[in-house]
């Protein structure tokens, strides 16, 4: 079953949270990547593989340079599931 | 009655003899190249975990490093320059179309006539050269073999580049495969995937510049696309590498893979889940993406600071522009 998109950001927060060791509520929709997180193209890649994995979903090179704020990859991973 | 050809006579093993290592002379900071791209030591160090990298001079070519490189592994490996029978040399900086730096060095070292040739596979040249060395000497088809990668990158770079130019840095690395009693070079596991062929290349042909519609070509790469490759499809590589070589992680002295990247070469080293005892090999710190020598330069920094020990079993794995990969587990030397 599809999952919600709280639960979808539930679940990007700890990747987000493993990766980078940001607390996961500072992980919120309207946050950027970049501008708000500090996270940078490496560590993005990273979060992409592995909520790839987690939400079985394919996030493809050229759709990662849209994924800028936190809503963008929760959107993107709620309608591909 | 019809004559029966003579063939190559087949040896059972091969294995790496000895290595060779030849760095640029010159010691560049991040602080030396942060400028251009408006970046900083610390941001350098945290995205990359270059300290320095070594680039050459405009006196120091590549073929300098090359010879240097060479001589030290011909004259650890204890053999006669004139029993190379072939030499393969890795390289994309090499200045000229054509004829090529493998024939030049051979002379150089004193192994004419032997058969000498280029290998294009940029990063992952020398693990070619090493899979096809394998090959020669195994075959019969040669008795030794002188591997090397090499490069003067500095000769290609942009330094208002921040995709890849900065990480880069200068230097050759040579082996030299023969034969031998035991099994010392596995099957390797090399490919290629023409399909993301842009992903790391040159900014312009060499015919676009001559034309003058586009600037000097320098080396460039599609950072993200790259990294992901690099460490999950690279980890897949590597896995396949150990179990064609009939080797588990527990049973490696050493991860020598291409330094392009800390942060690759961590995050590839997590995805084997390599026990604490295989020592990661670590050189771009000091010594920076030196493309196709990286390996050879990394094993033999490895080996001369005493972090492993001759007869243990490395795993190295080469990947960068084509995109082209190769792996395989070889005795340390």
């Amino acid at each position: 079953m599809a999952l919600s998109k709280d639960e979808v950001l539930a679940g990007l927060a700890e990747l987000v949270n493993e990766e980078t060791g940001l607390a996961a509520e500072s992980v919120q929709m309207d946050k950027s990547f970049s501008d708000d997180l500090d996270i940078d193209s490496i560590s993005m890649m990273t979060i992409v593989v592995n909520a790839e994995d987690k939400f079985g979903v394919k996030i493809p090179d050229e759709e990662v340079k849209n994924l800028v704020t936190v809503a963008d990859a929760v959107n993107y991973i709620a309608d591909n599931q | 009655m019809t004559a029966t050809l003579n063939q190559y006579q087949a040896v059972k093993f091969s294995k790496i003899y000895a290595l060779g290592a030849a760095r640029g002379d010159l010691v560049v900071t991040n602080d030396d190249v942060a400028g251009p791209i408006d970046s900083s030591d610390e941001w350098i160090r945290q995205r990359t975990g270059i300290v320095t990298r070594r680039r050459a001079s405009k006196d120091r070519s590549l073929m300098d490093m090359a010879v240097e490189a060479s001589n030290e592994a011909i004259t650890k490996a204890g053999i006669d320059p004139k029993e190379i029978g072939a030499v393969i040399f890795s390289t994309i900086t090499h200045p000229f179309q054509t004829p090529s730096a493998a024939t030049l060095l051979a002379d150089k070292v004193g192994a004419n006539p032997a058969p000498a040739y280029d290998v294009s596979a940029a990063c992952a040249g020398y693990c070619y050269g090493i899979a096809q060395a394998d090959a020669l000497v195994r075959s019969g088809m040669a008795k030794y073999v002188l591997v090397v990668g090499g490069e003067k990158l500095s000769d290609f770079i942009d330094p208002t580049d921040r995709s890849i130019s900065f990480l880069l840095g200068d230097g050759a690395g040579a082996a030299i495969v023969g034969p031998s009693e035991t099994p010392g070079i596995s099957p390797s596991v090399w490919g290629s995937d023409g399909s993301k062929w842009d992903a790391v290349s040159m900014t312009s042909s060499l015919l676009e510049f001559r034309d003058g519609t586009a600037a000097w070509p320098t080396l460039h790469q599609e950072g993200q696309t790259v990294f992901r490759w690099a460490v999950w499809e690279m980890a897949k590589v590597a896995k396949q590498a150990l179990e064609v070589a009939g080797v588990k992680p527990e049973d490696l002295s050493a991860l020598v893979t291409h330094q392009a990247n800390i942060r690759i070469i961590d995050e590839l080293a997590k995805q084997l889940e390599l026990p604490d005892s295989v020592v990661v090999a670590r050189d771009i710190i000091n010594t920076g993406n030196t493309s196709a020598a990286s390996i050879p330069l990394a094993m033999h920094e490895l080996l001369s600071s005493g972090a492993v020990k001759s007869g243990g079993l490395a795993l190295e794995i080469g990947f960068g522009a084509g995109l082209a990969f190769g792996a395989q587990v070889v005795v340390l030397p």
